[in-house]
């Protein structure tokens, strides 16, 4: 610092312009991280004193009735959730696998694009065209429609995941696996998929994690339900519309069991981050 | 290898899955409804006592307001609907089967808001229309004022709440705004969604009491159990008797009380807005479940029992001890009757 | 070999099944949406009206509503994420780096309805009580402070949006301003740069069509949000310079009315409305991703 002073004014003064750019630079920073602790921690204490056994086993009370739970949404949503991975995760790595390891082929470049504006739609448009194709032809409301319209949010990101994970592994793996006299879809398969299947994992949580969390899809297709659903074929109660439904109203009640909820939601898809995270630094050491 | 694992897995989860949901009372019948947020907390509070009579029935209702449920209704994704204002021709035309009207209970749209102190406020129609049209802005309005002496009046601009979504409440509350002003019946008229000139729209009553509830200097319309159980303050409004009436079950009831028999001629498509009798409130309506001829035997038959378990004693009591207003008995009576007459296919 | 032409046409018939579900979807709103188009032809993009009663739709108020709302929302998350970004690859030690881009991108595992809750029960409150009278009562002369303090608003609705796409922003940017050679800050330095002049001069200048592609792809996140938009801007289909008067956005309209839309006419509007949200959102991820390409190619020469 005493050898800044030494300097002649001029020097002086970009020094002086550095450090501030210097904070400003970090008080951004700051600022990006600011919301993310608000909003935990406003959560975490609306939600936290509501949260007790009673939230995770009880169905939902009447309007206006103290106690009740979000049971019934929480597991729908991890029906859904479940349902849905398995209906987009497999073509989802395959779309992935396709676009990267053949890309030559006119499809492929064809898929790649389709797939990218699919990143793009907005999930309400999602939910109108599987209320149009899966709600109304069907004769109701169901779990499937949203398990669906879920799906159909994932895939996109599976596949650009795996996308961009398979263009990284350098091409002496399939070389070698091709040398050996293996069919290119064993290389692919075994080899290739398997070398990247830690950062794919990684993306394949994301894509679970935010299908947990999305609502809009929902609204149309799989609706709510007051009670446990014993079927796909019939409306179902999810965490995200519950919590929707209830922050909405004016019951103070269902307000405290709304920041509950949230809370559930949001340490889940946390965890499930955190967890490919761990995942994917484990493997790669 | 990895990718068969995985299949694997997900497989083991898929049928996990399905076992814990076919665990959970298969036997029960589920009866889908959607539609009117006026009635919700009714209509959860007796299919939640209605599941202690008979375990088997599992009637999820989900408030989205009358026009979402006439909407589910006609494209069947629903298997009945709730509205607050009857179908109307065009939509009764689109029907696959009759839809009949069952009268459940009776309800008033307050005119509530939020001021300091929560005075009980007494407005004269055209107070009332002009506030919704925007003509009066300010709460320190000396038309306000005038039928409110003595009341102290913030400084703050009045906002108007009002449904985003299509709603009942909004056809009852426009139907009465229609009947006292021209103005407003030419334009922005009836209907469960019109254009309303000024204010905010929040989504069902619930939406709506919630804005009122969170913002000083707000007014809007709301079904009368919103307000009592967030403990919001009603205005009393000049009835066509020329009485300042308070929104309560009594004043509701007799509102019902001068059309008993118009109601009944009229298949209980009845509006009772405007209604003549000293203590009438002036935006008093029924509200309706709407039953199609078209729902399933298994569902019917159950669905039924349940409407004339909700015309008995106990029902209509729970209705008025959630502020809503009990059917006048000649009514429930109609109803039962009618309700037995619907020939479900 | 023939398992390998097998697996080639599984793959292939994917492929297929995939472009023409999005085909069809893409198919499904237009046709939809062609009662509306055909009675008020492209008018329907300029039109103000919004009255069910009247059978009178027109899209401006929410295209309105979702371009004003989302580039406010760009010009409050660039500065802080380009900021975040340069911290991240030119300031912090190795050390910070980490934890603090892993919560950066915490921010974008939240879900958009709990970002809604917040929205009604923190940043309204706090716009209402704090922002509102500060801008309105000393600068209420301008047209864009006018209003009454209702809290939900453009605003807040901005307000949200920007936290939401500044991970998105961020992370781009990251990306971009780690592709800058070393070598390029080394010869800065060599000549004597302070850091703020190394960074300016030899990330910042050399990224900004990067740095404009990352805010693209934020703008493009922006546009299509629902369900935090819809909790806090107000529902009101009109149009106003003010920050403080209540807007709607295509995405907010459809999620409100679309489960109850009635006329025939209702629902094609807003099926044409979802068209137009389609098309808006993917002609800005297409121009983002092209500008990343073009990007990308000139850094790897």
């Amino acid at each position: 610092m005493s050898d800044t002073l030494r300097l002649p004014r001029i020097q002086r003064r970009r020094h002086f312009k550095s450090m501030v750019a210097n904070g400003i630079i970090m008080i951004f920073a700051g600022m990006a991280i600011l919301p993310l602790i608000m909003v935990f921690s406003y959560i975490t204490s609306s939600g936290l004193p509501s949260l007790n056994l009673d939230f995770f086993v009880k169905l939902p009370a009447p309007a206006g009735e103290t106690g009740g739970g979000m049971a019934n949404a929480i597991a729908g949503s991890v029906l859904m959730v479940v349902m849905s991975g398995v209906m987009a995760i497999p073509p989802g790595l395959l779309c992935g696998l396709y676009i990267a390891e053949f890309p030559r082929q006119k499809l492929a470049g064809a898929l790649r694009f389709v797939i990218d504006l699919m990143t793009g739609v907005p999930s309400i448009v999602i939910g109108l065209f599987a209320y149009a194709t899966l709600v109304v032809p069907l004769g109701g409301f169901n779990a499937f429609a949203g398990s669906a319209a879920l799906a159909i949010i994932m895939l996109p990101v599976v596949s650009r995941t795996t996308e961009e994970i398979l263009r990284l592994i350098p091409s002496q793996l399939r070389e070698a696996g091709l040398a050996l006299g293996l069919p290119r879809w064993k290389v692919l398969l075994r080899l290739i998929m398997r070398a990247g299947r830690s950062a794919i994992a990684t993306g394949v949580f994301l894509a679970i994690a935010r299908a947990s969390g999305e609502t809009a899809p929902l609204l149309f297709t799989s609706f709510n339900n007051q009670y446990w659903s014993s079927s796909l074929s019939e409306p179902v109660a999810s965490l995200p519309v519950q919590i929707y439904t209830y922050a909405i109203s004016p019951y103070e009640e269902w307000h405290r069991l709304a920041w509950a909820g949230s809370l559930v939601l949001v340490s889940v898809v946390f965890t499930i981050n955190l967890m490919s995270r761990v995942l994917l630094k484990r493997s790669s050491n | 290898m990895q990718k068969i694992n995985f299949l694997n897995g997900s497989i083991r989860f898929l049928t996990a899955a399905i076992m814990m949901s076919a665990t959970v009372a298969k036997s029960d019948i589920l009866i889908n409804g959607a539609g009117a947020t006026f009635p919700q907390p009714l209509y959860s509070r007796w299919f939640s006592d209605y599941r202690k009579v008979d375990k088997s029935i599992a009637i999820n209702y989900q408030g989205v307001g009358s026009s979402g449920g006439i909407r589910q209704l006609l494209t069947g994704t629903v298997d009945f609907g709730a509205s607050d204002e009857p179908m109307n021709v065009e939509e009764a035309a689109k029907a696959k089967s009759l839809i009949h009207h069952i009268p459940t209970a009776m309800g008033a749209v307050a005119v509530s808001y939020n001021l300091p102190g929560n005075p009980a406020l007494k407005l004269t129609p055209d107070v009332v229309t002009d506030l919704f049209m925007g003509i009066i802005t300010k709460w320190t309005d000396p038309r306000i004022g005038a039928s409110n002496p003595g009341v102290k009046f913030p400084n703050l601009p009045v906002t108007i709440a009002y449904r985003s979504d299509g709603s009942g409440t909004t056809a009852i509350m426009t139907e009465y705004l229609s009947a006292v002003s021209a103005t407003w019946k030419a334009k922005p008229g009836q209907g469960k969604s019109v254009k309303w000139p000024v204010g905010i729209g929040g989504k069902g009553n619930a939406g709506v009491a919630g804005m009122i509830k969170q913002n000083p200097g707000t007014l809007g319309y709301i079904e009368l159990v919103y307000a009592a159980s967030n403990n919001l303050p009603v205005a009393a409004i000049k009835n066509a008797a020329g009485q300042f009436v308070n929104p309560s079950i009594a004043t509701v009831t007799s509102a019902a009380k001068a059309k008993i028999k118009e109601i009944i001629a009229a298949d209980f498509k009845l509006s009772l807005v405007n209604s003549p009798g000293k203590d009438a409130y002036p935006v008093s309506s029924m509200t309706w479940l709407l039953v199609p001829e078209s729902m399933a035997a298994a569902k019917s038959v159950p669905f039924s029992s349940f409407l004339k378990w909700a015309m008995g004693d106990a029902a209509q009591k729970t209705a008025e001890s959630l502020h809503y207003a009990a059917l006048p008995k000649e009514v429930r009576t109609a109803a039962l009757e009618r309700i037995g007459k619907i020939k479900f296919k | 070999m023939r398992s390998d032409r097998v697996f080639n046409l599984i793959l292939r018939s994917l492929a297929v099944a995939i472009i023409a579900g999005f085909l069809g979807l893409t198919w499904f709103l237009w046709k939809s949406a062609l009662p509306t188009l055909k009675v008020a032809g492209a008018g329907f993009v300029w039109s103000q009206a919004w009255d069910p009663v009247a059978n009178e739709f027109g899209a401006l108020p929410f295209l309105w509503g979702t371009v004003v709302s989302s580039l406010l929302a760009l010009c409050f998350s660039a500065p802080v994420s380009i900021g975040a970004a340069l911290f991240l690859t030119d300031i912090a030690s190795k050390k910070i780096r980490s934890p603090i881009a892993f919560l950066i991108e915490m921010l974008a595992a939240i879900p958009s309805v709990v970002y809604g809750i917040w929205g009604i029960f923190v940043l309204a409150p706090f716009v209402r009580e704090y922002i509102h009278p500060m801008l309105n009562g000393h600068l209420g002369f301008l047209p864009f402070f006018v209003g009454p303090p209702f809290g939900l608003g453009m605003l807040t609705a901005a307000m949200v949006l920007a936290v939401m796409i500044t991970p998105t922003i961020t992370s781009v940017c990251r990306e971009v301003f780690r592709s800058v050679p070393d070598p390029l800050r080394e010869a800065a330095i060599g000549l004597g740069a302070t850091r703020w002049e190394t960074i300016r001069l030899a990330v910042l200048k050399t990224s900004i069509s990067g740095i404009f592609a990352a805010m693209i792809l934020g703008l493009g996140r922006a546009l299509g949000e629902t369900m935090a938009v819809t909790m806090v801007i107000g529902n009101r289909p009109e149009i106003s310079l003010s920050l403080f008067k209540p807007a709607a956005t295509m995405a907010s309209v459809i999620a409100n009315e679309y489960a109850e839309a009635q006329g025939d006419s209702h629902m094609s509007a807003l099926a044409a409305i979802g068209l137009v949200l389609l098309l808006v959102s993917s002609i800005v991820n297409i121009a983002a991703r092209w500008i990343i390409k073009r990007t990308e190619s000139k850094t790897h020469v």
